[in-house]
């Protein structure tokens, strides 16, 4: 009761009404769509879930980490790879995937945070790792090297191996990013949370209070990564395929970073918000460069869209929606 | 050790010296956009990639050697640093760091998939006949396009630091680094500044993208590479220092072709990351940097 209370508390009924609204139209959603619609959804929640994860980093605790990837990649790498090798399944591979990843995350963190690395210092570090961690991929046998590792694609369902059509995967990845976002909003409330803030705003200042700015840092980039590697796992069986040069790669790490900033960083809906409107617009310009049969015509919209937004909204889509009707939540 | 690896070894690191300046020129431009503006340029790779094509292109339509169109290259793109800084960059100074980042992201998807479209996905290259010359220094071999090019570097850095050190307008950019207010209280004019040096530091990179195609081949997928060796090149020299700049160039230059010949090539930029990350810990100013970061 008290976790509930927390989690409502000072939340207009309204809005508490349209987001129970929300979760049930993504829960008969797939009955409503057609293939193509489920399959946008599918890399909305993806990337509002990814986002979320990467906003406990960068917009609670104001860590800028351009190294995300490497989370991704290794949580992915290593549920498959149990899974191909050993036929261990996902649901118990997911465990060590995450151990992985907090263990990478740990030792960025660890070397990050202890040396005071801060900003674009700390950002190339982070850049530096994944980078580092691609190439060691790329000559690893066991992970399949630079030719890839692929899963069997197996159209029958078996849920308990995380096989399956699309609609499996909706669901789970549902669940991934509306659990999220409800960890979100209680970590923004606890304790914890005031601190990540105190620390985003002004670190001396928070360390002089007594926050224990090291051990707060620590804990947001191993949730962070912990999550990020939930979301590499479910994108390995999604896709059943993996590469370094793709999974490890920066391109990687800036999608991640997308959807929150363009949503509006440190929000909880920022994420969400930037995730709809980067998959939204990607789709329209895909339609829109097949009319015209030239690629690279889909990233030079893509480009401009995002000058306009960074340009208009700096702060994000999220707090301008929010300030415009009402609804009241604004970056913390 | 036989004679012949250590020859061999000599040689690679003779090559790495040699691209290295090209590596020096390039991160040179990086450096002092952030040294002045505190502006992380996350297109720079992608300006290097430009400079490229257009070299290309000047020899591929209208038969000018890369040497002669260099010129040319650098004054296109100090104008268009210049107008981009004006007009788009400027508000962006001093706001948050993934606001500039997320800014010149966009620049940067935006020049990389025009060259897509413009020259395609395949790599362009030149064909010179001074590609199959070299010089001979007893039992040394130097590839000529690669000595042209690092002396070329070597002289457009020596006018930069004429340019910073002896004119008025350089010693009012190093002003208006040091202490932004204080520029402006003597009545600099320093938004202006700020154009020209991200004009000055365009210019760099485009020459240095002049240079490097007469080395090897250009594709739009080079752009992101040569953006994180930038950054690792200034990371290591120092972030702000332009001897720095070009100090990292070079020892990044000789690892990548010293690791290409002791290991694998294809684990030399592993060598530079692991540089990257040591330095970034134990000296994160920079070999040669003054102060922290």
């Amino acid at each position: 009761m008290n976790l509930l209370a927390r989690l409502t508390g000072g939340v207009p009924a309204r809005s508490l009404w349209c987001l129970g609204a929300l979760l049930v139209l993504l829960l008969v959603a797939p009955a409503l769509l057609g293939k193509y619609g489920l399959s946008v959804l599918i890399l909305v929640l993806y990337f509002a879930f990814v986002g979320q994860a990467w906003n406990i980093m960068m917009g609670f605790a104001g860590q800028l980490s351009l190294g995300h990837a490497l989370y991704a990649g290794v949580g992915g790498y290593i549920a498959a790879g149990l899974f191909f090798h050993y036929g261990i399944g996902p649901w118990a591979g997911v465990f060590v995937a995450v151990a992985a990843a907090v263990a990478a995350g740990s030792i960025v963190g660890y070397l990050g945070f202890r040396f005071s690395l801060a900003g674009v210092y700390f950002a190339l570090l982070t850049i530096a790792f994944s980078e580092f961690t691609r190439i060691a991929f790329d000559h690893w046998g066991w992970a399949g090297g630079s030719g890839g590792l692929f899963l069997k694609v197996d159209a029958a369902s078996d849920i308990l191996n995380l096989r399956g059509g699309p609609l499996l995967f909706y669901y789970v990845i549902l669940a991934l990013a509306a659990g999220t976002f409800i960890l979100c909003r209680l970590l923004l409330e606890s304790r914890l949370g005031r601190y990540w803030l105190a620390i985003r705003e002004d670190p001396e200042a928070a360390q002089a209070v007594g926050v224990p700015v090291l051990r707060c840092k620590m804990i947001a980039i191993v949730i962070s990564a912990a999550l990020t590697a939930l979301a590499g796992v479910w994108n390995a069986f999604y896709y059943n395929n993996l590469f370094p040069e793709t999974a490890f790669a920066m391109g990687r790490s800036i999608e991640f970073t997308l959807a929150p900033i363009i949503g509006g960083l440190g929000t909880l809906f920022g994420p969400i918000v930037g995730a709809v409107v980067l998959t939204g617009l990607g789709e329209i310009f895909t339609d829109l460069s097949e009319v015209f049969h030239i690629s690279g015509l889909k990233q030079i919209f893509y480009g401009l869209a995002l000058l306009v937004i960074v340009m208009y909204r700096p702060a994000g889509v999220w707090p301008w929606i929010a300030e415009r009707f009402g609804f009241g939540e604004k970056r913390r | 050790m036989t004679a012949d690896f250590l020859l061999s070894l000599a040689q690679a690191i003779t090559k790495g010296l040699l691209t290295g300046m090209v590596y020096g020129l390039m991160a040179l431009g990086l450096s002092v956009i952030f040294g002045v503006m505190r502006v992380v340029n996350f297109a720079h790779g992608e300006m290097m990639v430009v400079g490229m094509y257009l070299a290309w292109m000047g020899f591929e339509y209208l038969q000018v050697s890369p040497m002669l169109s260099l010129p040319l290259i650098a004054v296109i793109f100090f104008g268009a640093g210049y107008v981009l800084q004006r007009a788009v960059i400027s508000p962006f100074i001093g706001r948050p760091e993934h606001q500039q980042f997320l800014l010149l992201l966009a620049i940067a998807i935006l020049l990389v998939n025009v060259s897509l479209v413009i020259a395609g996905p395949d790599a362009r290259g030149v064909q010179m006949d001074s590609q199959f010359d070299s010089y001979e220094l007893g039992p040394f071999v130097f590839d000529a396009v690669r000595v042209h090019a690092a002396l070329t570097a070597v002289v457009i850095a020596g006018l930069l630091w004429l340019f910073f050190t002896r004119t008025r307008t350089g010693k009012s950019i190093r002003a208006a680094a040091d202490n932004n207010l204080g520029a402006l209280v003597v009545g600099l004019d320093v938004r202006r500044l700020y154009a020209f040096t991200f004009g000055v530091g365009a210019a760099c990179v485009g020459a240095a993208g002049a240079l490097m195609i007469t080395i090897i081949p250009v594709t739009p997928f080079l752009a992101a590479e040569y953006t994180l060796l930038a950054f690792v090149i200034v990371i290591v020299g120092g972030l702000g220092s332009m001897t720095g700049a070009l100090a990292g160039g070079l020892l990044i230059g000789v690892s990548e072709a010293v690791a290409g010949l002791l290991l694998q090539p294809s684990l030399k930029s592993m060598v530079s990351f692991g540089i990257l990350i040591l330095v970034l810990l134990l000296r994160p100013q920079g070999l040669f940097g003054k102060s922290g970061p």
